[in-house]
């Protein structure tokens, strides 16, 4: 038997697999595709407190090897998240974690106060990233101060696992990861989407209402390894890695380079069960290599 | 209905003119029922840049036969990858997606409007309503003689109108401007084709006050409500062609 299991503070998971927010619904989307409790975890899309309808059509451009999007965190708000989505999402025997965002702080206080209350729900996905909204998001998530600020705020309202989810489009992203920790984030979750565009040369426009959107993809899978390489080198907390994960090796990757865990995005668009055909490859790799528990492989090259 | 994701052996590709073609598929388990309107997230193997499915819709179904057939235009590369597919080479498919037409009330007249490969979900409708004891008349709209497809198909379903823009087949000009529209004798038309017909139709029949249903083509990332990049602007708000549509009535879009 190989135990893929791991934990966020004193908070199981039963395997390193997780989905990533806004590439797989409520879940619900996928139950005809897979059983979703056979997942580590699921992260809903971004949740607000008030509607959201997004931004306009075109929202979306494929690009070789990856896709830009700009959904601009379209979702139903809370009211209706804990009404319609939430008695059918705690049925589910894995994980639930929801990702918040807000325009401005107090927003997020008020969403993690309000999912605090929700028993099923173990942890928050604080979303510092989205490059698709004119206000907070990734403004909160490239500058150091403000990401100090709302992480502090949510922190100190918010009682069960806090994971950060960080923003690819900075410097320095290790400098962000730092203060997520000090400021007692329980997990940092990277690489959001990088910021991107496209044009269409045959209408002679932006191929995005938005103009520009985030990429996403295998494209980016080099850049996140690169930037979970980095964090994990840096941090005690556990990191959770994203970007381009598309089957096992691509997982594997991450783990090695020291992701304790990883989501799964834009691979389930493309095969709804890319997500538990990881879980079943990395149990197999590492069968195959001989190992009996996954914390064998994480940061494996990071170890002197 | 259950969705469900598979390989599908091509039994066929072919050509019908310079760039539309039908593959037609067979199922190794039995094939899901299908309803007109529906389409499905078809996988393009071979290159990263074409990284997403493309959908498609569910041109005909022969249950008896367990096999279907999809109608595909040439757009890109990814439409192009399809078109070079050979019998006994296998397709991953995603189906059946998406909402599908309604049935017309007893005893209302009905008309199926299609333009170019929009006639790809037209044909499909046309049987089952033909099957369900309607006899709808088709109207089919092409750019010259050329470019017509599926005629025949649709012969046997009912009574065919014919447009070409340059009057090389049928009457001359767009679908809107058919005789058969200029006295309006119908309760329900039911549209697919390039945004600018799918328009004019759907102007034709607020303006005639005839029930409508039009079928979307937005782009789409998952297929399956995941995602939320197909929207189109309704009256209830943003929602996603995959699975609130494709087939909308016009009265519900913000046109």
């Amino acid at each position: 038997m190989v135990n893929l299991g791991f934990s966020i503070g004193d908070l199981l998971f039963k395997n390193p697999v997780l989905t990533a927010s806004g590439t797989f619904g409520y879940g619900t989307e996928f139950e005809d595709f897979m059983d979703v409790s056979k997942l580590g975890g699921i992260i809903l899309k971004g949740t607000t407190l008030e509607p959201r309808e997004g931004n306009s059509y075109p929202r979306m451009a494929e690009t070789p090897s990856g896709m830009l999007n700009s959904v601009g965190l379209q979702n139903r708000g809370i009211d209706y998240f804990e009404k319609n989505i939430y008695p059918h999402v705690s049925g589910y025997n894995t994980n639930v974690i929801v990702n918040i965002n807000g325009n401005y702080v107090d927003d997020y206080v008020a969403l993690a106060e309000r999912i605090e209350k929700l028993d099923k729900i173990p942890a928050i996905e604080l979303n510092i990233s989205c490059p698709n909204v004119k206000m907070g998001g990734m403004a909160f998530g490239t500058n150091l101060d403000s990401a100090r600020e709302v992480i502090k705020a949510v922190r100190a309202v918010y009682s069960k696992k806090l994971i950060v989810k960080l923003s690819p489009n900075v410097t320095n992203i290790v400098d962000f990861a730092r203060i997520a920790e000090e400021e007692g984030a329980d997990s940092v979750s990277l690489i959001n989407t990088l910021l991107g565009m496209s044009v269409d040369i045959k209408n002679m426009k932006p191929s995005l209402s938005t103009i520009t959107g985030g990429l996403s993809g295998p494209a980016i899978k080099p850049v996140a390894l690169r930037m979970v390489w980095q964090v994990a080198k840096s941090v005690k907390i556990p990191v959770i890695g994203i970007g381009g994960i598309m089957n096992t090796s691509d997982a594997i990757e991450f783990l090695i380079a020291g992701a304790t865990a990883v989501q799964i995005g834009t691979a389930s668009f493309i095969d709804p069960q890319a997500s538990v055909k990881i879980v079943e490859g990395i149990r197999e790799y590492l069968a195959d290599k001989k190992f009996s528990d996954i914390k064998e492989i994480i940061g494996l090259i990071n170890r002197d | 209905m259950t969705k469900r994701i598979e390989d599908l052996k091509i039994k066929g590709n072919k050509r019908l003119n310079k760039d539309i073609f039908i593959l037609e598929l067979s199922g190794n388990a039995k094939i899901p029922e299908m309803k007109p309107g529906q389409f499905a997230q078809v996988k393009i193997e071979g290159s990263p840049e074409t990284f997403l499915r493309r959908p498609i819709s569910i041109h005909d179904v022969d249950y008896e036969n367990n096999t279907f057939k999809l109608l595909i235009q040439i757009a890109g590369k990814g439409t192009d990858t399809l078109s070079r597919l050979e019998k006994g080479d296998f397709l991953n498919l995603i189906y059946p997606l998406g909402n599908s037409f309604s049935l017309p009330e007893k005893g209302e007249r009905s008309l199926l409007v299609g333009g170019g490969c929009g006639v790809a979900p037209l044909l499909f409708l046309a049987k089952n309503l033909k099957s369900n004891g309607y006899t709808p008349d088709v109207l089919l709209g092409y750019r010259n003689i050329e470019r017509i497809i599926e005629y025949q198909e649709f012969s046997q379903t009912g009574k065919v109108f014919l447009t070409t823009e340059d009057g090389s087949k049928g009457e001359k000009g767009f679908v809107t401007d058919h005789s058969v529209l200029s006295s309006p004798s119908y309760d329900m038309i039911y549209c697919c084709g390039p945004d600018s017909m799918l328009k004019a139709v759907a102007g034709y029949c607020k303006k005639n006050r005839i029930r409508c249903e039009v079928s979307l083509e937005n782009l789409m990332g998952c297929g399956i409500g995941a995602c939320l990049c197909c929207i189109v602007e309704t009256i209830r708000g943003n929602l996603c062609t995959c699975t609130d549509g494709p087939v909308f009535n016009i009265n519900e879009l913000k046109w």
